[in-house]
């Protein structure tokens, strides 16, 4: 995660104040289970929970919810249902991204050893603009039967976004940036985005290897050869950044099991990678609950809290690997619960360990 | 429905566009198992190198039109996309002017093509006529871009509805329409709607919804989950590339166009100029393309005999050629399906 020395953030007595938003579907256990692992860790951070979903449509729900977030700097985040019977009712989750300006997504997909899947290796970072593109929401019937739809792309959030991915690229040591863009048809709004981050490329990053590529194209390397993404960037507008961060997700094992950040210049959202509700799964214990736990690491990484986020990332990874604790998405049988107690464990285990060579030494 | 109902003994014309690079390799493949299998196709061979009219544009030579006019089918093989010249591409050309507006991709793992993915059958199925592809951008002010995405209830309802009839036709159980009506709410709402209008005239063909990226998401994992699928212009274009990914490439899938009385079946993949004129191009999508035709023609025996030699040749024979893994040429794979016609 990118520290961020703008950050806004409320932090009294050492102990920092965050927003969760559960959402609906598997929101609420899943943030359940994340205050469990941090009360039992001795996270000094608090949740001020909020009430937003799409059946409590009321605005002031959502007003609430983004001045909590701004009083707050971070938040951590379920997915809120959008009922699409009703053409009115805007997604939730588009304008909190919206209205707080979180404009990069981004993602690490990394395959995790014993979690069972077809591609091995693969480790790249999706980093997506979040806030315009084909998600303006603007949109009109111009004769009836005829809907016209606008995709908006300006030269000032492509330059942001495509900045901010080389910047990461430095940053974080990726060897390669890969734009995905569909130029050959979207000639002017695609075309602008690929000049910018092919200019940017060329004159500011000389040092880090940049390409582009054709989204439909990307898709299928993706799925034939995904390593040859591995250790790079991928930089995408809005909806292909949408397209091929979930098949990337699902190539290291579906949704369970990768969390995802939204980053704007003050605020930060942090929520799985996804962004489904799983309505379908909801309240039986049995949804995978790393991509929330990693959620809410990287947010202890965003708050500075980098003891308490590796402790429990260790600890999950070794429930993963090592005890090979498994839910069903992922080929086991373990309930969340059972899962969310292994990580407890092994961090009980860390901290005899740490004591005995405390009192050796 | 397009389809033409004569018998199947009678000779029928197909307008057959070779194409350029490996076009004319794997035309000529293509012409010999067909002749080989007594399949009733007479070919009329056109040139479709774009010519230059009295206005300065270019544009598909009129030859072409006329006779697609007359045959109603084609089978086309990859033709060049002029980079950086102003004119549209001629494969947007040609779907305009027959206006086909469904393309349909099936994709079916091969046996004896090893992948990581074996259990993949599914068909996408495109709409080609609007959508993301409408070509309509402007400049608002400097620096900021509006595309327009457009989708119109007759062309939702046509591309919905052929999807349906698709699937009864080729015995497909399963309808999932591919949409992002969570945020794109009234373009694809109304996709959307359209689709549940005529899913409701087909009640003896399972409907679905589902959103495009938790269908990029499960297709990787579960490709067996999804049987035929409908979306609009881009996402079709998408997945439909996606799905060739999970099957071993653009080298094996075929594709039809559909279009309101006529009907252009031809290969995915590019004119391969790397190896062009050398034997080596893999006829087997633009095989595949044509076997959809005769399906397309109701002229299913000739179809299934075909499609079972190459599938036979693929699995078993050892004529395969370099991008399957395999050691034979366009020529000698050829020989081996018409070896197999018989057997
Ligand atoms: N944490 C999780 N653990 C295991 N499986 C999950 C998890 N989250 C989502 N899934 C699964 O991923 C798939 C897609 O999720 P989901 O159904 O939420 O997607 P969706 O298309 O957004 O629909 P919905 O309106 O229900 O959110 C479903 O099969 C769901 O069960
Ligand atoms: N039918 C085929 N048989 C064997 N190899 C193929 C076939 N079609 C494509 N290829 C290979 O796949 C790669 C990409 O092919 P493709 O034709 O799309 O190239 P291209 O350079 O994009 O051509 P175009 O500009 O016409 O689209 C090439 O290396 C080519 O050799
Ligand atoms: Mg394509
Ligand atoms: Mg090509």
């Amino acid at each position: 995660v990118m520290p961020n020395e703008k950050a806004k953030l409320a932090r009294y007595g050492g102990r920092q104040t965050v927003t969760a938003l559960p959402g609906d579907g598997i929101g609420p256990e899943m943030i359940a289970h994340v205050q469990r692992i941090f009360t039992f860790a001795n996270v000094p951070v608090d949740f001020e929970t909020m009430q937003l979903n799409s059946d409590l449509s009321r605005d002031e729900d959502l007003e609430n919810a983004i001045v909590a977030i701004k009083r707050n700097g971070v938040c951590l985040k379920g997915n809120i249902e959008t009922k699409f019977d009703d053409p009115q009712f805007k997604s939730r989750n588009m304008e909190i991204r919206r209205r707080l300006d979180l404009f990069a997504n981004v993602l690490h997909t990394v395959s995790i050893p014993t979690v069972p899947t077809r591609h091995k290796d693969i480790d790249i970072v999706m980093i997506r603009e979040n806030t315009e593109g084909e998600y303006s929401g603007l949109e009109h019937e111009t004769t009836k039967g005829v809907v016209e739809s606008l995709k908006i792309v300006t030269k000032d959030k492509m330059e942001r976004i495509a900045r901010f991915a080389f910047e990461y690229a430095l940053r974080y040591d990726r060897k390669n940036v890969t734009a995905v863009h569909k130029a050959n048809i979207q000639k002017l709004g695609d075309g602008l985005f690929l000049k910018i981050a092919t200019n940017l490329a060329k004159n500011e990053y000389p040092e880090i290897k940049f390409q582009a590529m054709i989204v439909d194209n990307a898709s299928m390397q993706l799925v034939s050869r995904p390593q040859q993404f591995s250790g790079g960037i991928m930089l995408m507008p809005n909806l292909y950044g949408n397209i091929i961060s979930n098949i990337a997700c699902g190539l290291v094992g579906g949704p369970g099991l990768v969390s995802g950040m939204n980053i704007g210049k003050h605020y930060a959202v942090f929520e799985t990678a996804t962004r489904n509700t799983g309505t379908s799964l909801a309240g039986q214990d049995v949804a995978n609950p790393t991509a929330f736990i990693r959620a809410a690491c990287d947010m202890l990484c965003y708050l500075g809290y980098y003891n308490d986020a590796n402790l429990i990332s260790d600890c999950l990874f070794r429930t993963l690997t090592v005890q090979r604790v498994h839910t069903a998405d992922i080929g086991g049988k373990a309930t969340a619960s059972e899962l969310v107690t292994s990580v407890l464990e092994n961090i009980e285990k860390q901290w005899e360990k740490t004591h005995h060579h405390y009192h050796r030494a | 429905s397009a389809r033409n109902n004569s018998s199947s003994s009678e000779i029928r014309r197909v307008t057959l566009i070779p194409g350029d690079g490996i076009g004319p390799e794997i035309s000529e493949a293509v012409q010999k198992i067909f002749e080989a299998a007594g399949a009733p196709i007479a070919w009329d061979p056109v040139d479709v190198t774009p010519v230059k009219g009295p206005d300065g544009t270019f544009r598909i030579p009129s030859r072409c039109i006329e006779l697609m006019h007359v045959n109603k089918v084609g089978l086309k093989g990859p033709l060049e996309t002029p980079i950086g010249k102003g004119h549209r591409s001629l494969n947007l050309a040609v779907r305009k002017e027959f206006n086909l507006y469904a393309n349909v991709r099936p994709c079916r793992s091969l046996v004896g093509h090893k992948t990581l993915y074996d259990n993949v059958d599914v068909v996408t199925i495109r709409e080609n006529t609007e959508g993301e592809y409408s070509g309509i951008e402007h400049e608002i002010v400097d620096g900021v871009v509006q595309s327009i995405k457009l989708i119109t209830e007759n062309a939702s309802r046509r591309v919905a509805r052929y999807a349906f009839e698709y699937a009864r036709a080729n015995n497909r159980k399963l309808v999932t329409v591919v949409h992002k009506a969570n945020i794109m709410r009234m373009s694809d709402g109304l996709f959307l709607n359209i689709a549940r209008e005529e899913a409701a005239q087909f009640p003896d063909i399972k409907f679905k919804e589902a959103y495009l990226d938790t269908v990029c998401l499960n297709m990787v994992q579960d490709p067996s989950q999804y049987d035929v699928l409908v979306m609009p212009n881009l996402y079709g274009d998408i997945l439909s590339d996606l799905c060739a990914g999970l099957v071993g490439g653009l080298g094996v899938t075929p594709s039809g166009n559909i279009g309101e009385g006529a009907a252009v079946f031809e290969s995915v993949h590019g004119t391969a100029p790397d190896i062009a004129g050398k034997d080596m191009a893999n006829p087997t999508a633009l095989l595949g393309s044509a076997i959809m035709m005769l399906r397309y023609m109701n002229l299913e025996p000739y179809a299934d005999r075909i499609e079972r030699a190459v599938f036979d040749a693929i699995a078993n024979g050892d004529q395969k050629t370099k991008d399957l893994g395999g050691n034979g040429t366009c020529s000698s794979f050829t020989a081996d399906v018409i070896a197999r016609l018989n057997n």
